[in-house]
């Protein structure tokens, strides 16, 4: 195998693996690192579905090489829960039922967890432009865009707390 | 296939112009990863610019704009005074595919993937954009019309790549506006696109630039459609006239995305709306 050697950290801890030049870094994560979280929907960027983010910026992972890694900082869905405690936006996408048969669901979550960082307080309408990179074919996205807010507002309150 | 990162872009040229094979420029990958997964292409070498410092500089000044090679699409809605210098490339640029891929794409990708419904080109031409080409022999300075020749290609030779755009200098009262039309408001490729530069003396055009995407084989540059505007205050005869000569520079195909007719007709219609809002941009009114 040509392999590309490669060190990166994955929601704070660092890896390194070895990959064939042309392997997505989806399927690093899936196939080397045993993060099966990050799903493969389209493998062509349209879903969204292999959402992760890269040096802090969303991204799909389909459309990344493995080989590009090398030193960047790579955040997925298995890094939002906290010690056990899952994130409010899991927490809410449970309460809310904005999930049914789960696939985009690890997408959902790290693409809503993005736009909740540059923007803790989104308009309905801004929501669904920031996640209109993710499909969903069941839910019909209200029960989505439902947890969004309803995790939003729990996280302005937490921040309110902690001050 | 081999992976490379270089350094500079001097490494990077080298790379390129010493492979026998097939050989790929990687910047963003939102088209070439695609292209790759589809089978359409088999590169022996890919060449990662990203690790370039220079190509990954945005230089943004009334003097002139520098958006590098390696730069992603999100970062040129991030700098507010490039929304206000250049509004229409920013809103061209951050119409290309979701945030996702805004993460990852860039404008100089865009032009070179040469697609006629490319959402940054027309923008950048309207903008009087340069593209900065390295290659083996040095580098080169070339109009943006002058590098798409058809979907798909580009008058790159097979050793070059394109380092930077550069927008002139901004004087006066100037504006630019970009409009597309699809069917949905997100994630979705342009069925006609209209990008417009304008710039104002006492409220009257003093000069402008139309450019029309997705109605031919390239982005069209209309200068009869400019011409209407010249001298006036965007009254309705003036506008008529662009409109008119828009329509007559249209040469769409017809698809299941929008008929002849109808790409034609439309691409009217968003010339003018985006001349209207290039006008109010500059400080116009009516």
């Amino acid at each position: 195998m040509n392999g590309v050697t490669v060190s990166a950290k994955v929601n704070g801890d660092a890896v390194q693996y070895v990959c064939p030049a042309d392997e997505s870094l989806l399927d690093v994560l899936r196939n080397r690192l045993n993060l099966t979280g990050v799903k493969e929907g389209c493998g062509t960027g349209d879903c969204g579905a292999c959402s992760i983010t890269l040096d802090g910026r969303l991204v799909c992972s389909c459309l990344v090489l493995g080989a590009e890694a090398e030193g960047r900082e790579i955040g997925t869905v298995e890094g939002l829960s906290e010690g056990g405690k899952l994130h409010p936006l899991q927490e809410e996408f449970i309460e809310k039922a904005a999930l049914q048969c789960g696939i985009c669901t690890p997408g959902f979550l790290v693409a809503a967890k993005s736009l909740l960082e540059r923007n803790p307080n989104p308009t309905e309408e801004e929501i669904r432009y920031a996640l209109a990179g993710n499909l969903c074919r069941c839910t019909g996205y209200d029960k989505i865009v439902r947890a969004v807010q309803s995790a939003a507002k729990i996280m302005r309150r937490g921040k309110k707390v902690a001050r | 296939m081999r992976f490379e990162s270089p350094t500079t872009t001097k490494a990077a040229a080298t790379l390129l112009a010493s492979e026998s094979g097939i050989a790929h420029v990687l910047a963003g990958g939102t088209d070439l990863l695609v292209r790759m997964k589809m089978g359409a292409i088999e590169p022996d070498l890919i060449v990662d610019i990203k690790r370039i410092e220079s190509l990954r500089t945005l230089k943004v000044a009334a003097a002139g704009v520098q958006i590098g090679a390696a730069v992603p699409a999100v970062r040129l809605s991030e700098s507010e005074k490039l929304r206000n210098l250049w509004p229409g490339v920013v809103e061209a640029a951050n119409l290309i595919g979701s945030d996702q891929i805004q993460g990852r794409c860039t404008v100089v990708g865009n032009l070179c993937n040469a697609s006629p419904a490319a959402d940054s080109v027309p923008a950048l031409i309207a903008a009087g954009a340069k593209a900065l080409v390295v290659g083996p022999k040095g580098k080169r300075r070339v109009a943006v019309e002058k590098v798409v020749l058809g979907p798909g290609r580009t008058s790159l030779a097979r050793d070059e790549f394109i380092e930077a755009v550069v927008l002139p200098a901004r004087t006066g009262k100037s504006a630019d506006a970009y409009l597309r039309f699809t069917p949905r408001t997100e994630m979705d490729i342009a069925v006609v696109s209209a990008a417009i530069n304008l710039t104002l003396s006492r409220g009257i055009v003093q000069s402008a630039k139309v450019v029309l995407g997705a109605v031919a084989p390239t982005a069209v540059v209309v200068p009869a459609a400019a011409k209407a505007l010249i001298g006036s205050k965007l009254d309705d005869a003036a506008l008529d006239k662009m409109v008119a000569a828009c329509r007559a520079a249209c040469n769409p195909i017809d698809d299941k995305r929008g008929t002849i007719e109808y790409r034609t007709k439309v691409a009217g219609v968003m010339a003018r709306r985006a001349a209207l809002i290039a006008y109010e941009r500059a400080g116009g009114s009516k």
